[in-house]
């Protein structure tokens, strides 16, 4: 009998990985051996750590292109650059996440499974204090991102990308007001996450039948073959973008996004709308740059019509919307259909421009919903635009930082908005996809209007006795803000080092 | 001299005093509207030294600054300017400490802050004197973006009846062109050979496939179309104007518009000089149906604000067939008229500015007989109101004289049906002094108590350095002419156009051949 040999594990490339596994289980522990009282500052402290050691980690292995762990895994510049987006991002949201001066017990309840309207529900919507196990999900999911880009064959990604769902699932539960909302977001995630999930392992069989293997570079072999079945390659191809175009919230498979990101608590919103953005395009882009590269003449009309209809599903119902946190949402789609237009060009410059891209709205939209955490009255937070209304009088700072966000948005220069447009559309048109920039350039014009109707709103009307009040941001949240419109002023104004990044990084390893 | 950095100085200049007046206290109204003044003043005395130290013969770009930027895109901070960016950054120098000066008790009637008014004035010159002294078309396209925050919040926040609906339209009618001429300069970034350099791109230019020129000239176009505002795409103007306070209403038309027919002028015809030549016959019959019908809509308004906006659609409509005649009379005629009109059009605004904070209101029915009350502010809006149809003796009609003729050596239809718009322009104007300070007095305009108060001396420091400078250039225009006719020469001939034959009108000796 013959040994079975192991296959090389190269651990410190995978370590920013096993740092946060590791951290997140040492968290569930610590929820048994700790008292109630730490777990709190133990956790975050754990979590803060954890995030930031892996990023180190990351840091420290940034020439490093290699693939291991059987071919498992690459790690390659855009993993690493990506993997380093979703730590910085994930921090920012970790701060969100863990804010506690806001409201008494924080953004959390301590037991989403207690019925909602009952006498112990409102007790713990009260002043008890939230979950603490958000911690070890949160780090669960930065983990599963984590893998999610760099993983190098399908069952990996499948593994990856439900890793990182089921702790997204659970957080959506969490949030201490509006209950019912709150679960149901959760529940839609999940079921909607799930036959995602679904149609994906359906396309990685049907991607196995195909090239008889699951690994990328197998896959990208095989379509180089013509002699193999036409049916299964684009059969799978769909099955597997439908997974992955329904986790990047790109129409027709955006449905759940406006619910999700109102139900869920703001700072999951924040980390979904950041985070699982740059992971589920981090997948995307590897998928298709490096296994089906060889029909990207075939799919590239395909998506190119997916990202147009993004583009304007995200704008025009953005326009209809009265919620901050839905019209938030829309305008995330829309903000996926833009970076849809950069992966489409297919070029090095599409890679590097849609991860410049991730990282300039990630940071932006961290900002907006941690504003959307202050703006509150006796009853949570106020995510009725019409509350909103002359914001600017009673708290000139927070709403010339939310009025710069959404320039940022609208893609106003000297905003990181506009250079990360710019270099998507700019990649676009050297791709030969002229027609989606111009689809860019025409939904541009619809969004701004929602955008500079709160704008309209914050400044130009008068405040009233139902505007609410913001609430002083403790230190946790002041940091995540400033942390944002710092990075969305940088990458507006002197937008080169990181632009250098990540052409330095555009280039997988196959 | 010449290698002192004016450019970058000037205009950094602006934005620092905004930072500067915005953090002084509330409270403190009078120190920020002093500093505001001087900050203005000071970068007045700057122009003028670069002026002086321009040189007239040299070559066509002078004062050439670049500095590193994004350098993966060749986006550098470039500055340089040539003879028609200098007299527009001339323009702007004189007319914001005048704007200045003329909005000094705006604010009070609102409980708004003085000090944020003030800096935003501020704000706006920095991105006025940027786009036109940029010589990177990334540059450009972030001042010409920039440019609307502070004009949308000056609207928005300090106008009058109406302001939010007026800013928020000035600011998506601008942004749609914006965001067009966004698509044209990526297009252009990828098949100029990955620069945004104006001077490398002029030389690429000519190897653009026909094609893809014309529909980024479009883009162009379309943008500078809709700042100008050239009809089709002049409806957000006399809203902006009607809402806007005075003396921001005089920059709107007087400075900001201009960044339109510039843009034209710098960018659409040096860049894609057979797309200028295709597009021009549209661009022409544009340009004389904005005459006619600006100045026809003019004729009928009741609201002095809005009257003055559709006259100056008017004049556009002027600047637009003088650029597309591709003579360089009238090039020279149309860049003269970009600040000839900065000056008429903005006295007129100033001056409707000082009625209207005396009545209270804009509209021409609301006044009658106003010049048996205050005779002397009377007078100056007459002069106002000659200048801006261009009388002879004042500054407008030199520049509308030469684009006539410079157009009717080429396309005599043309100028012979904008002829009548200087008909119409006497109309409107004539008919709006009448109508305001002349005939019976309005027994209501006399209850006002402020409507006997005549020309403040602060206002006369307004109204004179414009007085003396429209009847200088109306005598004598050499001084900017010369200045001109080099820069206009150049675009002519990036544009591949000769004049024709011997004309038999000699404006002055530098033009005659």
């Amino acid at each position: 009998m013959e040994d079975l040999k192991l296959p090389g594990i190269d651990y410190g490339a995978l370590l920013p990985m096993l740092i946060l596994f590791g951290a997140a289980c040492v968290g569930i522990l610590l929820e048994v051996f700790t008292p109630r009282r730490l777990r709190h500052v133990i956790q975050l402290t754990l979590a803060f750590l954890a995030v930031t050691a892996s990023f180190i980690a990351v840091i420290a292995q940034h020439d490093t292109r290699k693939i291991t762990i059987g071919g498992a895994v690459a790690v390659d510049g855009p993993t690493l650059f990506l993997q380093g987006a979703i730590l910085a991002l994930g921090l920012v949201s970790l701060m969100l996440i863990g804010e506690r001066s806001i409201e008494r017990g924080g953004p959390f309840v301590s037991q989403a499974a207690i019925t909602v309207g009952s006498q112990k529900d409102l007790k713990q919507a009260g002043d008890q204090s939230g979950a603490t196990e958000v911690y070890p999900l949160t780090i669960f999911a930065l983990g599963g991102m984590l893998l999610f880009v760099a993983a190098n064959d399908l069952l990996t990604m499948f593994i990856a990308l439900e890793v990182f769902s089921l702790p997204l699932y659970l957080l959506c539960a969490l949030a201490r007001r509006r209950r019912l909302l709150s679960q149901e977001a959760a529940l839609k995630y999940f079921l909607l996450g799930s036959y995602a999930s679904a149609f994906f392992l359906f396309g990685v069989a049907l991607m196995y039948g195909f090239s008889g293997g699951v690994a990328l570079a197998q896959v990208h072999a095989a379509v180089a073959d013509p002699q193999r079945s036409q049916v299964l390659l684009y059969g799978g191809l769909a099955l597997i973008a439908i997974g992955l175009l329904f986790k990047a919230a790109l129409a027709p498979f955006h449905v759940w996004t406006p619910d999700v990101y109102q139900g869920a608590p703001t700072p999951v919103t924040a980390l979904m709308a950041a985070c699982t953005k740059v992971a589920a395009f981090g997948a995307l882009l590897r998928v298709l740059y490096v296994a089906f590269d060889g029909v990207r003449w075939d799919f590239q009309p395909v998506l190119g019509t997916i990202a147009v209809l993004t583009m304007l599903v995200g704008a025009i119902l953005a326009i209809t919307q009265t919620d901050m946190k839905r019209l938030l949402a829309y305008s995330s789609v829309a903000n996926a259909g833009y970076l849809l237009v950069g992966v489409l060009a297919l070029n090095e410059n599409g890679l590097s421009s849609t991860m410049f891209y991730l990282v300039a709205y990630g940071f932006s939209v961290l900002a907006a919903f941690g504003i959307v955490t202050l703006v509150r009255d006796a009853d949570g937070e106020a995510t009725h635009l019409a509350r909103w209304a002359g914001l600017g009088r009673k708290s000139p700072l927070v709403a010339a930082a939310f009025t710069f966000i959404l320039l940022a948005f609208a893609g106003i220069p000297l905003t990181s908005g506009f250079t990360a447009k710019f270099a998507v559309f700019g990649a676009a048109i050297e791709g030969g996809q002229t027609w989606l920039v111009v689809f860019g350039v025409i939904t541009s014009m619809l969004l701004a209007f929602p955008y500079l109707r709160v704008v309209v709103l914050l400044w130009l009307s008068e405040p009233n006795e139902s505007t609410p009040t913001v609430s002083i941001p403790g230190f946790l949240t002041s940091a995540a803000l400033v942390i944002g419109v710092v990075a969305t002023i940088a990458l507006g104004v002197v937008p080169a080092p990181l632009i250098d990044l990540t052409r330095d990084a555009a280039q997988f390893v196959r | 001299m010449n290698d002192f950095p004016f450019l970058s100085i000037l205009t950094l200049l602006p934005l620092v005093g905004a930072v500067v007046v915005a953090l002084v206290p509330r409270q403190k109204a009078e120190l920020a509207k002093t500093i505001a003044f001087g900050w203005s003043l000071v970068v007045l005395v700057l122009s003028i030294f670069m002026w002086i130290a321009f040189n007239v013969g040299g070559d066509r770009f002078q004062f050439r600054e670049s500095y590193a930027w994004i350098p993966s895109w060749d986006a550098r901070f470039t500055f340089a300017a040539d003879g028609i960016a200098l007299v527009m950054l001339m323009l702007i120098a004189i007319l914001f400490p005048v704007v200045i000066l003329a909005s000094w008790h705006d604010v009070e009637k609102s409980n708004r802050s003085a000090p944020i008014y003030f800096s935003l004035l501020l704000a706006f010159e920095f991105t006025m004197i940027g786009v036109f002294a940029a010589a990177d078309i990334f540059l450009f396209y972030v001042f010409f973006e920039v440019m609307l925050i502070p004009m949308y919040f000056i609207i928005g926040s300090f106008g009058g009846q109406r302001r939010q609906y007026a800013a928020v339209k000035f600011f998506l009618y601008s942004l749609v062109g914006g965001l067009f001429m966004l698509a044209a300069v990526i297009g252009l970034w990828v098949v100029g050979g990955n620069t945004f350099d104006f001077g490398k791109l002029a030389e690429a230019a000519t190897s653009i496939d026909q094609n893809t020129a014309r529909w980024l000239f479009l883009g162009f176009f379309v943008a500078f179309a809709i700042k100008a505002p050239f009809f089709p795409f002049h409806t957000w103007l006399p809203d902006a104007g009607g809402a806007a306070p005075a003396g921001a209403a005089a920059l709107l038309v007087g400075v900001m518009d201009k960044v339109g027919t510039f843009g034209i002028l710098r960018y659409c015809l040096s860049l894609f000089p057979e797309a200028s030549r295709w597009f021009a016959p549209a661009a022409l019959v544009l340009g004389v149906i904005g005459i006619i019908y600006a100045a026809l809509l003019a004729v009928g308004q009741n609201d002095l604000k809005r009257l003055v906006s559709y006259t100056s659609i008017a004049h556009f409509g002027f600047i637009g067939i003088g650029i597309f005649a591709f003579t360089t009379q009238a090039g020279t005629g149309s860049v003269l008229y970009m600040v000839n009109h900065g000056l008429a059009t903005g006295l007129l605004f100033i001056v409707v500015g000082m009625f209207v904070a005396r009545r209270g209101s804009n509209l021409i029915s609301d006044f009658g007989g106003a010049g048996k009350l205050v005779p002397v502010l009377a007078g100056v809006f007459f002069f106002a109101g000659l200048a801006s149809l261009a009388l002879p003796g004042t500054a407008p009609f030199i520049s509308e004289f030469l684009v006539l003729i410079g157009t009717f050596t080429v396309h005599p239809a043309y100028a012979v049906v904008a002829t009548t718009g200087i008909i119409l322009a006497a109309a409107y104007v004539l008919w709006m002094v009448q109508r305001t300070t002349q005939g019976e007095l309005n027994p209501a305009l006399a209850e006002v108590p402020e409507m006997r108060k005549d020309i403040t001396l602060r206002e006369k420091f307004v109204v004179a350095p414009l007085i003396l400078l429209i009847i200088l250039l109306g005598f004598y225009p050499k001084p900017v002419t010369d200045v001109i006719n080099p820069a206009v020469e150049a675009t002519m001939q990036d544009v591949g156009v000769q004049d024709p034959g011997p004309t038999a009108v000699v404006a002055n000796e530098r033009v005659a051949r």
